[in-house]
């Protein structure tokens, strides 16, 4: 019933997607560059009230090396205009105080869905100097497309 | 027409032989009508909505207070995902069972008119919330944002008539079943019932999110769990796209053979393929969810196969369809390795227009591949990306099978012909559509790339430079919008033409046989209920892991937000 070429086709097909598989998995468990799934739970009602987000802010926590602690609500981020020096690796921590933000850094691979009731982590090493813009791209609302602040890489 | 005659029982063949010779029976053919005029009336309007927010992004339009960009958006997707595909699917599909199945039962046929009704009702619910600026949610309404009441109540009717067409379909095939035992479901209801069986399933999901969001909307409950609501309506959201996907590929395996004079694909293939995209579906939706907090890394890699597996029956299709291309071109004398293409019908616009969608899945089908894997999503997740993927996978793949699909169908059903000058008409709109639709969906995949997110109002977040270096891209959306409400207004003159203006006589419904050769297809292609089983196991395996850890570890709720 199946033609030659077309069992051809069909094994050069489930390879290619398996091939993808093996690519993926191996970019996530093995390299560690698995999308963020951070899974803390919090009271979204109590963000100001929990730590850490009862301080939020960016903290030098190593050699090159710092953490912001943001909270996303309409229509900000806060800490707003945050400044890291060129090499520098952060390490985000963020959770909505109301409706689903989504956490994206133009010119990087930062992007992270912020969901009221979790908390979300993800990370980025920061080579080139310049102004990067952060925005939120899941809409949330009439101020949606104002939502944004920029990182600062000297 | 001999196929579905062998394939019916001997009861059967009058009836048949008189639909042949008679056509469709006017109470099916006005049903029918009646869907796709619904259908087009919504292409019509959610294509100006389209225009409208296509100039917005270009930077060139501001909305007026009275009707702003998230108003128009949450219209035009309602509008073109759920009215323009649902009534065209639920119309070409029961002209489908009418015509393969020797007509609708008279309780079929009562059932499909209450769904009609309930659907507009629910419609007309939905939009008046909208149009007061108090449903400003997206058609996917994530909680906590909380539209008004009536907008889910609206929800609630048109899935509940959605179903009505459904169980209708279901009473349809298995009294054509029992009629004819030891008969296969010919090819095109045997689509049709995929096609149900998914809107069923599918469905489920986002009713039971809807079911809970309705109370808390009220204020009868105080909150809700926000990660619950998100992944049921994924379940159903990516199921609802693959719907349309299917219908077109419905017309693709069965109807487009027989308009290039040719026969169709192996019919056991055939049915391997229906029967993988039913089993395999559901579980695709969690692709959306890639980049959310609270699902671990494992059971996001799972989801990567059962999202990229769906690829394995569309990459059968593409084998298919083109060896049957080759098939018939070189039947009628095409000759050397491409140089058969020239045999095909290009100036029949019933062909040119599948032809084109079934061209653009080839990229839109490697986007969504490449989209559905975890790291590459993370690049492209909510930017503009996204909806160049949409609109090339649904937007042509789909819709352009659908106009080609209507220049046979309406005149069928409406007992009309398609004339030289409508044809002609028709291949023109498939270019203008073919054309426009490359340049906005090819500037917002680039610009999607570069970091321009979707669902958001012209901006230039205060002047910064990365924004405003977005903005030639931008400009294409509006270019390309433009040529496609040319198009739209092209393609709903043609279709109110052929229903209402055209020369009377008669049309073919037309529907490929199989090779003359062909080895006879096994039953057990015809076990339903196997398949079904399958599909809830697959579901189950997708679902019940991170509903299960969303539920017990739920963080505690959130009140409802209207923050627009």
């Amino acid at each position: 019933m199946m033609h030659r070429s077309e069992k051809i086709w069909l094994i050069l097909s489930f390879g290619m997607i398996i091939g993808f598989m093996l690519i993926t998995g191996y970019q996530a468990f093995a390299l560690e560059m698995g999308p963020p799934s951070y899974g803390e739970r919090i009271d979204p009602q109590k963000v100001d009230e929990t730590a850490p987000f009862d301080n939020p802010g960016i903290k030098k926590i190593g050699e090159n090396e710092y953490e912001v602690v943001m909270t996303l609500q309409v229509f900000s981020f806060t800490p707003n205009e945050i400044e890291v020096p060129a090499g520098s690796t952060v390490h985000f921590t963020m959770t909505s105080k109301d409706v689903v933000h989504g956490f994206q850094v133009a010119d990087t691979n930062l992007n992270a869905m912020v969901v009221p009731g979790y908390v979300q982590k993800i990370t980025q090493k920061f080579d080139k100097p310049g102004e990067y813009l952060v925005l939120c791209n899941e809409y949330c609302g009439a101020g949606h497309q104002m939502m944004s602040t920029t990182i600062t890489v000297k | 027409m001999e196929t579905v005659i062998k394939q019916s029982g001997k009861t059967q063949v009058f009836k048949d032989k008189a639909n042949k010779v008679m056509g469709i029976s006017l109470e099916d053919a006005k049903l029918t009508k009646s869907y796709l005029s619904v259908a087009f009336l919504a292409i019509l309007l959610g294509g100006l909505l389209g225009l409208l927010q296509g100039l917005n992004r270009a930077g060139m339009l501001e909305l007026p207070a009275w009707l702003n960009y998230y108003q128009v958006l949450t219209a035009h997707g309602l509008l073109l995902v759920v009215v323009l595909s649902a009534f065209f699917t639920i119309g070409y599909f029961y002209a489908g069972l009418s015509h393969t199945l020797g007509g609708l039962l008279p309780k079929v046929r009562k059932m499909a008119w209450i769904g009609f009704w309930m659907k507009i009702f629910g419609f007309v619910l939905a939009v008046i919330p909208i149009l007061m600026n108090e449903a400003s949610v997206m058609y996917t309404f994530y909680p906590p944002m909380a539209a008004s009441p009536i907008f889910y109540i609206g929800l609630v009717f048109i899935v509940l008539g959605v179903w009505m067409c459904a169980f209708g379909a279901f009473i349809n095939v298995a009294s054509w079943r029992k009629r004819n035992p030891g008969k296969h479901i010919p090819i095109l209801s045997f689509f049709a019932t995929a096609v149900f069986v998914l809107l069923f399933f599918g469905s489920i999901p986002v009713a039971i999110e809807v079911f809970t969001i309705i109370p808390w909307a009220f204020g009868w409950v105080e909150t809700i769990n926000v990660m619950v609501a998100r992944t049921l309506f994924w379940a159903f959201g990516h199921t609802l796209v693959n719907i349309w996907y299917l219908t077109a590929v419905s017309a693709w395996y069965v109807i487009v053979p027989k308009i290039i004079g040719g026969r169709r694909w192996n019919d056991l293939l055939t049915r391997i393929v229906v029967i993988a995209l039913v089993i395999m579906n559901i579980t695709g939706g969690f692709h959306h969810q890639i980049i959310d907090p609270g699902i671990s890394e494992p059971v996001k890699y799972m989801h990567v196969f059962m999202s990229l597996a769906i690829g394995f029956p569309s990459l059968m299709t593409a084998y298919a369809m083109f060896a049957v291309f080759e098939r018939t071109a070189r039947k009628k004398g095409g000759r050397g390795l491409v140089g058969w293409y020239k045999k095909l019908p290009w100036g029949d616009v019933r062909f040119l227009a599948p032809f084109i969608a079934m061209a653009a899945f080839i990229p839109a089908g490697a986007g969504g591949i490449v989209q559905s894997t975890n790291q590459l999503n993370q690049v492209v997740h909510n930017t503009m990306w996204v909806v160049g993927h949409f609109h090339l996978t649904l937007g042509m793949s789909v819709v352009m099978t659908f106009f080609g699909i209507s220049y046979w169908l309406i005149p069928y059903v409406s007992k009309r012909v398609l004339t030289p000058q409508i044809n002609k008409l028709g291949i023109i709109q498939t270019i203008i559509w073919t054309i426009g639709m490359i340049i906005m969906s090819g500037a917002m995949h680039w610009v999607g790339l570069l970091g321009s997110p979707r669902r958001t109002s012209y901006s230039t977040y205060f002047d910064n430079a990365t924004a405003l270096s977005w903005d030639p891209y931008l400009f294409f959306l509006a270019i390309g919008g433009t040529l496609l409400m040319i198009g739209v207004l092209m393609q709903v003159y043609a279709v109110f033409n052929l229903m209402f203006f055209a020369p009377k006589g008669n049309t073919e419904f037309p529907v490929a046989e199989v090779e003359e050769d062909e080895a006879p297809t096994p039953r057990w292609t015809e076990r339903w209920g196997l398949w079904i089983v399958c599909m809830i196991v697959l579901v189950g395996m997708a679902y019940v892991i991170p509903l299960v850890d969303f539920i017990v570890n739920a963080p505690p709720g959130s009140p409802p937000y209207k923050t627009w």
